[in-house]
């Protein structure tokens, strides 16, 4: 094991994948001569080329459609969204080309491709610049979506977003890159995709969330344990297909489950997952599913409305106490 | 009738010598196959075998005819959803193309694409696309990946002339010349996108124009004419795979039938339609292959006759086809699925 950033554990699974598999390539803006425009992609041009590690112009409608027509014919190409709000631009070429080609298709391609980059609410960026996307991808059948919540994770499962067929939509919580951990350095570490995992044991109430509201919800937890409330963190790592048997394994033990996200509630990933828990483990249900979201709105600027636009660990105390019914 | 009028019924002399007896004899052949084919697939639609968008090549087969014989066996080609003829032409039979447009299994798709989505994946065909000028940047990556893996192939990429008004357009003929990418971009101008006449859609008529913006060479071509079109694609193609360098072709064409089966076409006249029927891209070949004396009369009637057959042929096949199987519904989705069942979160009535 290793200390590392979220950004270097994900510079370091590219780089992995890269020196293993030549039909690996980095596509996007900024990603070469300007070393990534939030590094993760440094040192990577100088040492696989420009062939390989290729900067665009601001073009994303189009890249991400050369790299769909590259993954048809075989390649593996990593497509690096600056942000993914700028992926809105590349919709089509995700939804329509890359979900959908193997079944128009019937069959005839499998389409490897990662669009990877920074997803989610970051700090005082406004709008358009400062939003989670995953629920719309998550709409998606064909695509698979993976959002890591550790520098471990990071690692273990952009490496597996690259190796597996289909498209991966890979999204790094804007606010992480920073965040520090210990990260395997085994030689062939790789994680599942489709398969949550738990981050906290617990008793009394199950969290589930994803990406950077695993933070709030592991905070929540530390919090809610020295009241003798004992929380089980459950981190989705995929989205999309959803790991419905590891959440059942949580919820027939708890019996009580609150979902954090920090994007808009309405056709969430909370809302999904309520749905599925109330339909399939309704006789283990002692309370409602309970979601913490972000609130309804577009992400305002100033720093006191977007923090209470934005979830927080009080949030997730305040659900945990709603399912447990205390005051 | 004046001797300018009579060569213009005729293919271009120099692109004919040039494309020789063999090559015209075959495209003939290759171009009535299209034609009856369609016509008998407006037959199907007509009694109800054919459901949702149908959209006709008839009128446009020496575009598609012509550019393809310039190709390689390892060469791609993908269009957009005016894709039954270049389907026919690399790697899709009229059996599995009348199928997929029956929604059967034995479709070229296994009935899960119709007729805007056909393919042939293995011999370089790629569809088949829905989404106006959305397949262009596909066809930029496929040049992409032959740079990369330095393959040697290029691809032929066509779209209608509504196409050039979608950004995918701009942005995808930037990268390619930008990039040095072997793909050849082909406008199939039939002159309407859909009712829009194109000089209400298109602030510069002369599409191959455009070329210039993109610093990559642009040509337009008489999309009636098989010779000549084989004759630039040819040069094209050339240009890709020596030199790395593509190229944009205005091919001006026409279609006879409206842009889909539920078209009444009140954006234009009978007359225009009955004029374009004059310079007819099979009635040019013919009347080429007999002047020349490449073919007779008997033989373009037998090869006519046949096409005839093949259609009707494929349209038995497909009518007694299976539909795909039900339980095969989320076949396709994933190579690698996990957990994902096609059913789960849906009406529970519906679930395994």
């Amino acid at each position: 094991m290793a200390t590392m950033s979220f950004r270097e554990a994900l510079n370091a699974a590219l780089d992995e994948e890269m020196a293993r598999d030549p039909k690996v390539f980095l596509m996007g803006e900024e990603v070469g001569q300007y070393q990534g425009a939030y590094k993760v992609s440094q040192g990577l041009l100088e040492k696989y080329g420009e062939d390989r590690v290729v900067d665009t112009p601001i073009t994303e409608l189009s890249f991400a459609g050369v790299g769909v027509g590259a993954a048809m014919l075989g390649l593996r190409p990593v497509i690096e969204m600056m942000t993914f709000n700028f992926a809105i631009l590349a919709l089509d070429q995700i939804i329509n080309n890359a979900a959908k080609m193997r079944l128009m298709s019937g069959g005839q391609y499998t389409v490897p491709i990662v669009f990877r980059g920074p997803n989610g609410p970051a700090h005082m960026l406004g709008a358009q610049h400062s939003q989670a996307t995953e629920n719309w991808f998550c709409n998606v059948p064909g695509l698979k979506v993976v959002a890591p919540s550790t520098p471990n994770d990071g690692k273990g499962l952009l490496k597996a977003a690259i190796r597996d067929d289909d498209p991966v939509i890979f999204l790094e919580a804007e606010l992480m890159y920073n965040m520090k951990g210990e990260v395997s350095d085994a030689a062939d570490y790789v994680l599942p995709l489709g398969k949550c995992h738990v981050k906290r044991e617990g008793t009394d109430v199950t969290i589930i969330s994803f990406s950077k509201g695993i933070h709030h919800a592991l905070g929540a937890a530390e919090e809610l344990a020295k009241v003798g409330v004992s929380a089980e963190v459950v981190d989705l790592r995929t989205l999309r297909p959803l790991d419905m048997e590891g959440i059942a394994r949580s919820v027939k033990k708890t019996n009580r489950v609150v979902t954090v996200e920090e994007g808009w509630p309405y056709g969430g990933i909370g809302a999904e997952i309520a749905y599925r828990i109330q339909h399939d483990l309704f006789d283990y249900l002692d309370a409602p599913v309970t979601r913490v979201t972000g609130l309804d709105v577009p992400m305002p600027y100033a720093e006191n409305l977007e923090e209470l636009v934005l979830p927080t660990p009080r949030d997730v105390i305040l659900a945990v106490n709603s399912v447990l019914y205390r005051s | 009738m004046s001797e300018t009028q009579q060569s213009q019924l005729l293919c271009d002399a120099a692109a004919t010598d040039a494309f020789g007896r063999e090559r015209l004899r075959d495209a003939f052949q290759k171009m009535v196959g299209i034609r009856r084919f369609e016509e008998r697939a407006a037959r199907e639609y007509a009694s109800g075998k054919i459901s949702g968008f149908c959209h006709l090549y008839i009128g446009q087969e020496a575009v598609a005819t012509g550019s393809l014989a310039a190709l390689e066996a390892k060469d791609h080609v993908i269009t957009a959803y005016r894709d039954h003829a270049h389907a026919l032409l690399r790697g899709c039979t009229p059996r599995d193309t009348m199928a997929e447009l029956f929604g059967k299994v034995t479709g070229n798709a296994r009935g899960r694409g119709g007729s805007m989505h056909m393919f042939a994946a293995e011999q370089g065909f790629h569809g088949g696309h829905g989404i106006v000028g959305a397949h262009i940047p596909l066809a930029t990556g496929f040049g992409w990946a032959s740079r990369y893996e330095k393959r040697g192939d290029v691809t032929l990429c066509f779209f209608g002339d509504g196409a050039l008004n979608q950004g995918a357009f701009y942005e995808s003929l930037n990268l390619a010349s930008l990039w040095n990418l072997p793909v050849i971009y082909i406008v199939e101008n039939n002159r309407y996108a859909m009712g829009t006449g194109l000089e209400r859609a298109s602030a510069v008529v002369d599409l191959y124009k455009k070329a210039e913006g993109f610093g990559m060479p642009g040509v337009a071509v008489d999309g009636m004419d098989v010779a000549k079109m084989w004759e630039v694609t040819s040069e094209a193609v050339e240009r890709a795979r020596n030199d790395m360098r593509p190229t944009f072709i205005e091919a001006r064409c026409y279609r006879y039938r409206g842009h889909s089966m539920s078209d009444p076409q009140k954006y234009r006249t009978k007359e225009e339609v009955e004029d374009y029927k004059q310079v007819d891209p099979i009635l040019l070949a013919e009347r080429t292959l007999h002047e020349r004396g490449w073919a007779t009369e008997e033989e373009t009637e037998a090869w006519d006759e046949a096409a005839r057959e093949a259609a009707a042929d494929a349209a038995d096949f497909a009518d007694s086809s299976p539909q795909p199987r039900l339980a095969d519904v989320g076949e396709y989705v994933y190579q690698t699925p996990f957990t994902w069942h096609p059913a789960e979160g849906t009406t529970p009535h519906k679930r395994d």
